[in-house]
Parts: structure tokens; sequence; C-alpha cells
């Protein structure tokens, strides 16, 4: 999986009427199954370029291409049908759905790309986040590590060729950061998945080999 | 996992603002479904296309009065018809046979009605080709009865039973000393007989206090254009008397001068002479003759059909309601659930995906509340059904199934998508990134 940025511009409405410029990235490249980190100010954008990248959030301009598919060309099915098979989340604050449990979360992110639900391969991805015990369990009966063990499981349910990492680790105590990161690391090194990782922090960030900080090739000043 | 799952775990998330909103769907549908089926049964039952019989004679009056007492004894007697009009009915040319019935009395326990008659009363077919079929045997002796199946279930009486009638209704008051004594007893037939006791016509007038005073009796028959002799009316001026029950009588053998007869069930030889012969009573002034068919499809269209209708209206208006809330809960909750549209939206589904789920969350409540309201409304009919069956005598069968039932659940499907389709536009509208950033 290859990731290409061109160009990319994002700004938002302001209430006034005017537009709060966000991102103004002019090239960014994340080659297949490098694991990168991108570090960032609270407010520097870094959030909004998850979402452009994931087909979420769109545009005022620019190109993401991933795996030479030009997502920004994309109509918004489309979109989501390319995030549902190709891209992975893992969110700051988990995003598990309160009335699943940790199997049927996982489930729920195969549910939408298409391919249909494979319980073995959930029950397979619960039992390597070592969860295997609480599949059961739904979120409030999890720890947050737990949780964000189960939201790592499910952000890899798709076989994705890209996971994208928001904040992974700031929500869980500093006992749990490490294992989280690791495990994140692990699994994508394992199933072949670019990592795009974006965080604060900077020990998170010196764990890894390369280190992005947006602020580099970011300048939404400049729009 | 599908959608419908999806689905099912948002209404368990919320399960009981859920439940009571499929409650009080369920409990609409619950009233339209015991609705219409008692209409079913009682539409069966006064609906009847045909009977073994033509013609009703009875006393002048209300038609529809004279069927609901003679048919189906929900209604008091009029005044009745002397015995000599029946003889002179039997032989009329138009009429191939006439069946005397006196009807006015229940039974001591149960209150069951008590009606007196001639043993071919069972050789007319309680309906169209349906014979009465008896175990033991059909009436024979003057004080031998034949009672109907329900009677038989209530009262636990069997064959060889013996009972004792009360004078008029249940509250008179007054209960006539002799005894009859159960014969036979007939398989159910779904109609008033199953809550009927027949006894001999003879045994009927044998009771004290059935035989009218020879005077008023003549006086009667006189109305009636028959002979009186002066023989009888010498008698009828000095009767031996003597006061036994607080009314008058005496132990001779009855006259039939002084014998009566509520209604008299008429087959005669052809459809057009019934109506011939219908004319003919019809334009005198003794009694009418009526096809009971006419006033009970009058009964029912005029009467029974509008409260049916009233009340499917006003059950549709509480489904309406009930639909409401549905509306209204939902409604209320997609602000609460923002986030989780935007993270099924993060992973992947489409507007349409989350659109679809909402409907399908309402779709479901409706059917659920349905299918809940389908079985609560059989089982409010399998409560009230001997409650029906005492007051009325009409039975309703708990498990019996009026195909509107299966109209119910297509509309509550329409309903659901109606009442979901707000809400989910509001899901399918959820700007994603606003809604995780929450």
């Amino acid at each position: 999986m290859s990731l290409v940025i061109d160009n990319l511009k994002k700004s938002y409405r302001e209430p006034g009427g005017g537009r709060i410029p966000i991102l103004n990235v002019s090239r960014f490249e994340l080659k297949s199954a490098e694991q990168v980190v991108l570090i960032g100010t609270s407010g520097g954008g870094k959030t909004t370029l998850l979402n452009v990248i994931a087909g979420i959030t769109a545009p005022d301009s620019g190109s993401v291409v991933i795996d030479n598919i030009e997502v920004t060309r994309l109509n918004e099915p489309s979109r989501d049908r390319f995030r549902a098979q190709k891209i992975g989340f893992v969110f700051q604050t988990f995003n598990l759905l309160p009335a699943f449990s940790a199997l049927e979360n996982v489930l729920l992110g195969m549910c939408f790309s298409g391919k249909g639900t494979h319980r073995d391969r959930a029950v397979d991805l619960l039992n390597r986040v070592g969860l295997g015990h609480r599949m059961n369990h739904r979120p409030t009966q999890l720890s947050v590590g737990e949780q964000q063990r189960v939201s790592v499981a499910r952000a890899l349910a798709n076989r994705p060729s890209l996971l994208l990492a928001d904040e992974p680790t700031a929500s869980v105590d500093t006992a749990n950061q490490e294992t989280i990161l690791q495990l994140i690391r692990e699994v994508c090194l394992e199933h072949h998945v670019s990592l795009l990782l974006v965080t604060h922090s900077p020990e998170v960030a010196s764990q890894f080999t390369r280190v992005e900080k947006l602020s580099d090739f970011n300048r939404p000043a400049a729009t | 996992m599908n959608l419908v799952t999806i689905a099912f775990k948002s209404i368990q998330q919320r399960l009981l603002s859920s439940s009571l909103t499929a409650l009080s769907v369920a409990l609409g549908v619950m009233l339209m479904v015991a609705v219409l089926i008692i209409n079913s049964v009682v539409s069966g039952l006064f609906s009847q296309p045909s009977f073994g019989y033509h013609l009703i004679v009875g006393p002048k009056g209300s038609d529809l009065s004279l069927a609901l007492s003679a048919i189906y004894r929900l209604d008091r007697p009029g005044e009745p018809l002397p015995y000599l009009f029946y003889k002179e009915l039997k032989h009329h040319e138009l009429v191939k046979k006439a069946v005397p019935i006196a009807i006015g009395d229940v039974t001591e326990q149960g209150s069951f009605p008590i009606v007196g008659t001639i043993p071919e009363f069972f050789d007319l077919d309680y309906a169209y080709e349906k014979p009465f079929q008896v175990r033991g045997q059909f009436l024979q002796k003057p004080f031998d009865a034949v009672i109907g199946s329900r009677v038989e279930a209530e009262n636990g009486w069997d064959i060889g039973a013996e009972f004792r009638m009360i004078h008029g209704s249940a509250d008179s008051g007054h209960t006539h000393d002799e005894k009859f004594k159960v014969v036979g007893v007939l398989k159910a037939t779904g109609t008033p007989n199953d809550r009927t006791v027949f006894i001999s016509l003879a045994g009927f007038w044998g009771v004290s206090g059935h035989e009218k005073p020879l005077s008023e009796a003549l006086d009667r028959i006189e109305k009636f254009g028959y002979p009186v002799s002066d023989a009888l009316k010498q008698k009828a001026a000095t009767p031996h008397k003597h006061d036994d029950h607080g009314h008058d009588h005496d132990h001779e053998e009855l006259l039939d001068e002084q014998k009566e007869v509520s209604a008299i069930f008429v087959l005669t030889t052809g459809t057009a002479q019934s109506i011939a012969l219908a004319g003919q009573i019809n334009e005198g002034v003794k009694a009418q003759a009526v096809n009971p068919v006419f006033p009970m499809r009058r009964l029912m269209t005029v009467i029974v059909g509008n409260i049916r209708l009233a009340l499917l209206v006003l059950t549709s208006l509480i489904i309406v309601v009930s639909a409401v809330s549905i509306f209204v809960s939902i409604y209320n909750s997609m602000s609460d659930r923002r986030r989780e549209i935007g993270i099924m939206r993060a992973l992947g589904a489409r507007r349409s995906t989350v659109f679809s789920i909402i409907l399908a969350e309402s779709a479901l409540l409706c059917l659920g509340g349905g299918i809940i309201g389908l079985l609560l409304g059989h089982s409010l009919v399998f409560i009230a059904s001997p409650i029906i069956e005492a007051r009325t005598g009409i039975l309703v069968n708990p498990l019996s199934f009026e195909p509107l039932e299966l109209v119910i659940f297509p509309v509550l499907l329409l309903v659901g998508s109606l009442i979901g389709f707000l809400p989910g536009l509001a899901a399918y509208r959820t700007d994603v990134a606003a809604a995780l950033s929450e």
C-alpha cells in the first residue's frame, strides 16, 4: 500500500463568514508497510488530515492517492466502500458501540465492507490482542486499555492496507500506553499494514524510525 | 451481523423506552385483534345465510326481537300465540313442516334458556345441511330433556341428570317443582343451541303455572277468530281451582285452547312458497312471519357493522398514537446517537446504510409490538370468551383467526417505515467528522 498526498488544502467556515485554513500539504508519502508517526500540537490539523485521507472529510483541493486510487475523486458511496475495505481506524476515545460486545464490535467493523462478517477471524483477532477471554463483554465491562485493544482488533477486521491511528494512547494510562503501541506496531507488521499514527506525545514518537512533524509540511497560513 | 441485528441491538440499548413504545403498539393491536375476532364470530353467527327452516312465525311486533328470542334466545319472547294457531298453520297447504317452541324459563343451575318443543325440532337442520347429532336420544317422554354441549360442560350434567327450572328469568325467584331428566346431549353446533336445554312441549305445559287460565285463554283465541263452544265458556265460568303456588291452576289435562307457543319454525314446500306464506300471515293481524336472514342482516349492517367500524377506527387511532410515540422516542434519541452513527460511518457505513438501520429499528418496534399485540389480543379473547358466552350465549373461540389480522402486519411495516423516515433522514445527514469529535 502506498499513500501519496499532493497539494491538499482544507479550510473550515467561520461563524462570521470567513474561512479558517487547516491543511495545506504540498506533498506527503507513505510507503507500503511503512510505519510513520505524525507529531503535532493540538488543533494543528492532525485529525482533519486523517479524516481527509480516510475520505470522511472532503478536501477543498488536492489529491489523496492510496494504492493508485485517487480517493478524493471518488464519490461518497465509493469512498465509504473504499474506507471500509482498505482503511482501519483506531480512535483516541476507542469509539466502541456500547450495546455491542467486544466480538460484536469487531464483527461490526466487517459489516460494512461488503465482504460479509467472519466470526472466526474476529475471534482470532481478539485472541491476538489478548482478549479471547473477554470477547462477550461489553465496552463498559472492559478497562480502557482493553477497549483500545478491541478497537485495534476492529480496525484490522477487514484486512486493511492502511491503519490510521489518532492519538491511540492518549486515553489510556501510562502502563497501557506501551502495550497498546507495541500491539499496534506488531499487528501492522504481521499483516503488512501501513501505519500512520498521529500523536502529540514525544515519548510515543520516539519509538518510531520515521517521525514527521506536521508543521514541517503543513502550512495552512500559506493558503 | 446485518442491519437488522444492528437495529435490534440499538433497541436493546434503550430497552425501557423501546419496550414502552412497542407496548403501546401492542395494546392497539391487541384491541384491534380482539375486535376483529369477536366481530367475526358475531358476524358469522348473526349472518347465518340459511337455517333449517324458511320462516319464524311469532307474535306481531319487532321481527328482530322475534329472531333474537326464537333463534338466539337473547331477547324476551313476545305475547305467545295460541296453540290452535299452530295447529291451523301446520295444515296449511304451503307448509311442509311446522315446529312450535315455547321459551321463557331458565335452568335453576347455570340459568341456561329452556326451549319446549316437539321431537320434530331435531329433524330440522340447525344450519344449512347440518343436522343435529345427539349422544343418547332425542325427546320422547314429557319430562325428557336434551341438553346442549355447553350446558353439559358447564353444569357437569350427563344422561340421567335431573334438574328443575326457574319461571321466567333467573331473578324471578320462582323455581318449578317438576324435575326433568337428561336423556340426550347434543354434539356441539357452535350456535346458541349449545347453551340451550330442550324439553318436550308437553312437559313445558305440564309445569304448574305454564297453563293459561281458561277464561283468559278463551278471550285470547276468540280474538284470534277461533270459535269457542258454550260448554267451554260455561267451564271457564266455574273453574275448579285452589291456590297452591301463588297462582291459579287446575289438575285436569290441559285443553288445546289453554296451550300457547312462543314461536313456530316453518319449513315451507319451497322458497317461493315461503314468500307467499309470509305475505299471507303478515297481512293478517294475528301473527308475523319472518325470514330470519333479513332482520339479522339488518342488525349486522345497521348496528353491529357500525359498531365494528367505530371500534376499528378507535383501535386504528390507538395504533396511530402509538406510532407517533415511537416516532418521538426514536427522533429524540437521534441527538444521543449521532456519535454511534458517526462511528458506523467511519467504519465504512454508507448514508443509506445508517438510514436503513433507523428504518429497520422503527419497523422492528412496530412489528414486535404487533406480534405481542396479536398474542395479547387472542389472550384477551381467551379471557373474555367465557364472560361473553355467559352473558350472550355467543361462543368465541380464542384460537379462531380472522384473515384481516394478516393485514395488520404489512400496515405496521408501512407505519414503521413512515415514522422511521425523519429520524432516518437525520442519520443520513449526520456530519461524520463533527459527530466523531463530540
